[in-house]
């Protein structure tokens, strides 16, 4: 806004963000490499001895590899269901955003609604117990998928509202058919958008907690969040394995957001508040 | 016969919607209403039988349920309250021309990746009343820090802080994003009339941001009311009740195995959540069309 | 991977959806373990306590040892009522491990055993077990567990040093008791009584500890409670348990950090002689005999003491029961038979001692205690050996227990809500509960 620099004020914010933010996680870096015995007095003091190995060691190790376990199974439930998702929402607000049709009520309040309504959990282990699907991985990722649909719709919505129309007329004048029209025209433009997902729901779904805990229960199906609530009964003492296990659990996301850090900014700006 | 050809192969074909209907309608909307049929029924994992109203009198009767709706909406108001505030402070800072802006957005936006579970246990570990680091600061200051999580008039706050901190950092992006598409010559125009900062940021930002805020509170207070992982990692709604929400009473009676009485709890979740949601977004965004 | 042309983002988008679909046929499973030609393979659920699964293992390893055709693998689930609910819910969709341990008494009456657990009557060993045990894993008529661990005490721990050093005596009376408490406190070196509310689970032994007492005053109450007859609140010696929790900390002998503190930090000060008592399951001595080795017998025990020194006795709790579901067959049956007639048999104790000191008597005629078991579990024979010196804790003799009494603990431990008040909420508590179990009379 204004072109002076204010130097004052921005040793206040870097001197407060410092406190604030980068106090807790040097907490949980430093606890993470020392040993059981100082990391116990959970104070913070810089390692007498640095055990960065063998902790790292001990916790991959602990219970028969489980964390390499759930590593794997984490990939596979974010991957696929947020992949998933992006596909099935995007062409949702596509049909959504274009055609205006009597329905659009009733579907714009089923959208809002997933959004809302907390979901019924035991009513959903019944369904998925029906179906066969209960306790399985293609279960929990179709689970996330539902849940998680709706705030994509409105992404995406938001987004194609602002791609013109004559792009489509275009291409259905060249005989293109519904289905490349959308996946060759359109969906290549929602680009921008689609990282925004991407990176919100990868996020979501990789840190959930309470999904995997209700849906799909069981040491050999434990995803990473569940590993630390296990462990942390496990380790009540060992601090500084929690804190390895943490520390570990944190680096997908922090890869994603150095990755995507600006492109998040840009796709929240093209289109998302829009809606 | 072209015309029918052309109604026929519409180039926004509904069948677009039935792969994403089959999985939410099947996965979310079949047990919502079947909710509403379980939650009139006693069911154990085993079999489950009719008993009408019986379960949402016992649910009211429950000790926590009363004090949990009550939490639930202190915790709702106040997250979302605090998400508005600092994020719309911070989101104003950060796209002036601070030095460290790229370091400070990142560190504000970071804790919002990171596992709640992961920074819950990271701050009850923090907030430890004798040993923890931030009553151990207090105490070289010379302040008697309180039992953030263990004095049952706090604890329940101490949980709202930690999940302002997490979360003020999509606040604070959804508010940077109102902001840079908010058109340099309106601020521009402000300068040559001589209105100062100040007056620009009330002005100026704070109207042409309300997309942005109308978005912030309902996500946060959509977030705040059915809020579980981060009260469950740091407290498990204690001490005693004092920090229930109604989402970790809802789960503590899943755990008891009292699925009908569970369900209803989650039925009275949706109650509330729609009862503030809806008319608040209604409220909202009429006022944006008539901006 | 998004630097791909525009163009290609469809193709990409179909790519990513048929390989998610792919992805979803197979989850991680597990790193390495295969059934290898002629084993039977079996697998044994536990909790994920240390103590547990190091004494699972063990006896696996033991039991594996003398049958070379079998392997086991140890899986673990959480403790408590999650765990409860992981039980029940793999039971009753037919997908439990092929053995599993669990809870004796309420909690195994409530997985319908006729329906879903494999009897073990024409089992040889069934004759060996303990009666007041046996009648913990029965249920119409039948007998479906063999006992995995040790009989277990409800009691008060304490510390011997500081109990020498002041030259106190061990109390019969909540009096006593008190007047010790009094001494501890003016003392100023121990905190006289230590409570963990940062694990809630811990802050029941007062109530439950206290259930002979309770029974010593009135014998029919588990029977009149589990009718629906008797309350805690209006039951004057089932209330003591709430008021005792109450007066320990309106008497200002709680620990300093007694709200944030975790069971292991009790076991740490009673240990260590930073508290004078704790009350606590026997099983902390298994901790304590880990990680203070050199402490243990430092450690010493006497039963939550009631109104009447002359009926004072020890609560105890049986141990868990070893179950075969019932959709284990074939030759993973045998097998899993075989394993229990393992755990059940003294080679079993011993292989169980061997993995962490035992927490109290073995509930396996023949089966001896080794002759170095800490002194606090060595405080429990008198107990047991006594005529009407010990009781079966009320979770055995009746199904009715409400799943809030550890918060509402925690409340009247913490000044929170007063004991009558507390005592009238967990009757609510336990009403609820019953009338989940759809029981006779609620």
């Amino acid at each position: 806004m204004t072109g002076r620099r204010n130097y004052w004020l921005s040793g206040v914010a870097i001197l407060l963000s410092i406190v604030v933010f980068l106090v807790p996680f040097a907490f949980i870096v430093l606890t993470a490499v020392k040993s059981r015995q100082q990391a116990a007095l959970l104070d913070f003091s810089w390692p007498e001895n640095f055990q960065i190995v063998r902790n790292f060691v001990d916790v991959v190790e602990a219970r028969d590899y489980m964390l390499i376990i759930a590593f794997i199974n984490s990939t596979i439930l974010t991957v696929s269901s947020v992949a998933i998702m992006v596909v099935l929402a995007a062409m949702v607000a596509y049909v959504l955003q274009r055609r205006k049709s009597r329905w659009n009520v009733l579907i714009n309040f089923l959208v809002l609604s997933g959004l809302i309504i907390p979901p019924a959990v035991v009513p959903t282990i019944w369904v998925l117990q029906k179906l066969g699907l209960f306790r399985t991985m293609p279960g929990l990722i179709l689970v996330e998928v539902a849940f998680g649909i709706s705030f994509a719709i409105l992404l995406f919505r938001a987004f194609i509202a602002t791609i013109p129309r004559e792009l489509d007329e275009a291409a259905i004048i060249d005989g293109a058919s519904p289905f490349r029209l959308f996946f060759r025209v359109i969906f290549p433009l929602l680009r921008s958008v689609a990282i925004t997902v991407i990176v919100v729901q990868s996020v979501t779904v990789f840190n959930d907690f309470v999904n995997p805990l209700y849906f799909l229960p069981g040491d050999q199906n434990a995803t990473v969040q569940l590993t630390l609530y296990n462990f942390s009964s496990q380790f009540t003492s060992q601090y500084n394995l929690l804190f390895m296990n943490i520390l570990l659990i944190t680096i997908p996301p922090l890869i994603m957001f150095l990755f995507f850090n600006r492109r998040i900014v840009s796709g929240m700006t093209s289109g998302a508040i829009k809606g | 016969m072209t015309t029918i050809r052309a109604r026929r192969r519409s180039p926004y074909p509904s069948w677009f919607y039935l792969p994403a209907a089959l999985v939410y309608g099947v996965l979310f909307l079949v047990p919502t209403f079947a909710s509403f049929y379980f939650s009139l029924t006693r069911w154990t994992i085993f079999d489950s039988h009719f008993i009408g109203f019986e379960n949402f009198v016992n649910f009211f009767r429950e000790p926590a349920l009363v004090s949990g709706l009550t939490n639930t909406l202190i915790y709702a108001v106040v997250t979302s309250g605090l998400k508005v505030v600092l994020g719309l402070l911070l989101a104003v800072l950060l796209t002036s021309q601070i030095i460290g802006r790229g370091y400070l957005r990142s560190v504000v936006f970071f804790p919002v990746l990171v596992s709640t579970i992961g920074v819950g246990l990271t701050f009850t570990v923090l907030m430890n009343p004798e040993r923890g680091l931030i009553n151990e600061s207090l105490a070289a200051i010379g302040v008697q820090g309180p039992g953030w999580l263990t004095d049952p008039d706090l604890a329940l706050l101490s949980v709202a802080l930690v999940d302002v901190w997490k979360g003020v950092g999509l606040a604070t992006l959804i508010y940077i994003a109102g902001i840079v598409s908010i058109p340099q010559e309106y601020f521009e125009a402000a300068r040559v009339d001589g209105a100062g900062a100040t007056a620009s940021f009330f002005r100026i930002v704070l109207p042409l941001a309300r997309p942005a805020t109308v978005t912030v509170v309902i996500l946060s207070l959509i977030g705040g009311l059915r809020s579980f992982d981060l009260i469950w990692a740091m407290t498990r709604g204690g001490p005693g009740f004092t920090s229930d929400v109604i989402a970790s009473v809802i789960y503590k009676q899943y755990q008891a195995g009292f699925y009908g009485l569970s369900t209803a709890g989650n039925v009275i979740l949706f109650l509330v959540v729609t009862a503030v949601i809806l008319p608040l977004y209604w409220f909202l965004t009429r006022k944006e069309v008539e901006l | 991977m998004f630097d791909v042309p525009p163009r290609r983002l469809g193709a990409f988008a179909a790519a990513a959806v048929a390989s998610a679909l792919a992805l979803t046929a197979c989850s991680a499973g597990s790193l390495g373990s295969s059934d290898e030609g002629g084993k039977t393979a079996i697998s044994l659920l536990v909790d994920n306590a240390e103590a547990t699964v190091k004494t699972a293992e063990q006896v696996v390893g033991d039991f594996t040892a003398k049958n070379p055709d079998i392997t086991v693998k140890v899986e673990t689930r959480p403790q408590g009522t999650e765990g409860d609910n992981i039980v029940k819910t793999r039971l009753s969709t037919g997908d439990m491990s092929d053995v599993f341990i669990y809870n004796s008494g309420s909690l195994f009456q409530a997985l319908k055993p006729e329906q879903n657990l494999v009897a073990l009557d024409d089992q040889s060993y069934v004759g060996q077990l303990d009666a007041n045990f046996k009648t913990t894993v029965t249920a119409g008529g039948k007998v479906y567990g063999a006992p995995f661990g040790t009989f277990m005490g409800g009691a008060v721990l304490y510390n011997r040093k500081v109990y020498e050093r002041l030259g106190l005596q061990v109390p019969k009376t909540w009096s006593e008791f008190m007047a010790n408490n009094a001494k501890i406190k003016a003392d100023g070196k121990a905190a006289p009584v230590i409570q963990t509310y940062q694990e809630t689970w811990t802050s029941q032994l007062f109530i439950l500890g206290d259930f002979h007492n309770v029974s010593a005053a009135d014998s029919a109450f588990a029977e009149k409670y589990t009718k629906n007859q008797a309350k805690y609140a209006t039951t004057p010696a089932a209330l003591e348990g709430f008021a005792h929790l109450q007066e320990v900390f309106d008497a200002g002998y709680l620990n300093k950090d007694f709200a944030s503190a975790k069971y292991e930090d009790g076991q740490r000060m009673i240990a260590l002689g930073e508290g004078a008592h704790y009350p606590m399951l026997t099983a902390a001595v298994a901790n304590i005999a880990i990680n203070n080795p050199d402490k243990v017998n430092d450690v010493g025990l006497f039963a939550l003491p009631g109104t009447d020194a002359a009926t004072n006795g020890l609560t105890v709790w049986a141990p868990g029961g070893a179950y075969i579901p019932a959709s284990t067959s074939g030759a993973k049956l045998e097998a899993a038979r075989k394993l229990l007639a393992f755990i059940a048999s003294p080679d079993g104790c011993t292989s169980q001692a061997k993995a962490s000191p035992p927490t109290g008597p073995f509930a396996v005629k023949g089966c001896e205690l080794p002759a170095d078991v800490p002194q606090s579990i060595k405080d429990m024979q008198p107990y047991i050996d006594r005529e009407g010196g010990s009781s079966l804790a009320l979770e055995f003799l009746s199904p009715v227990k409400g799943p809030s009494l550890e918060q509402i603990c925690v409340e009247v431990g913490s000044g929170i809500r007063k004991a009558p008040d507390g005592a009238a909420l967990y009757d609510r508590d336990v009403e609820k509960q019953a009338q989940q179990l759809g029981l006779p009379g609620w």
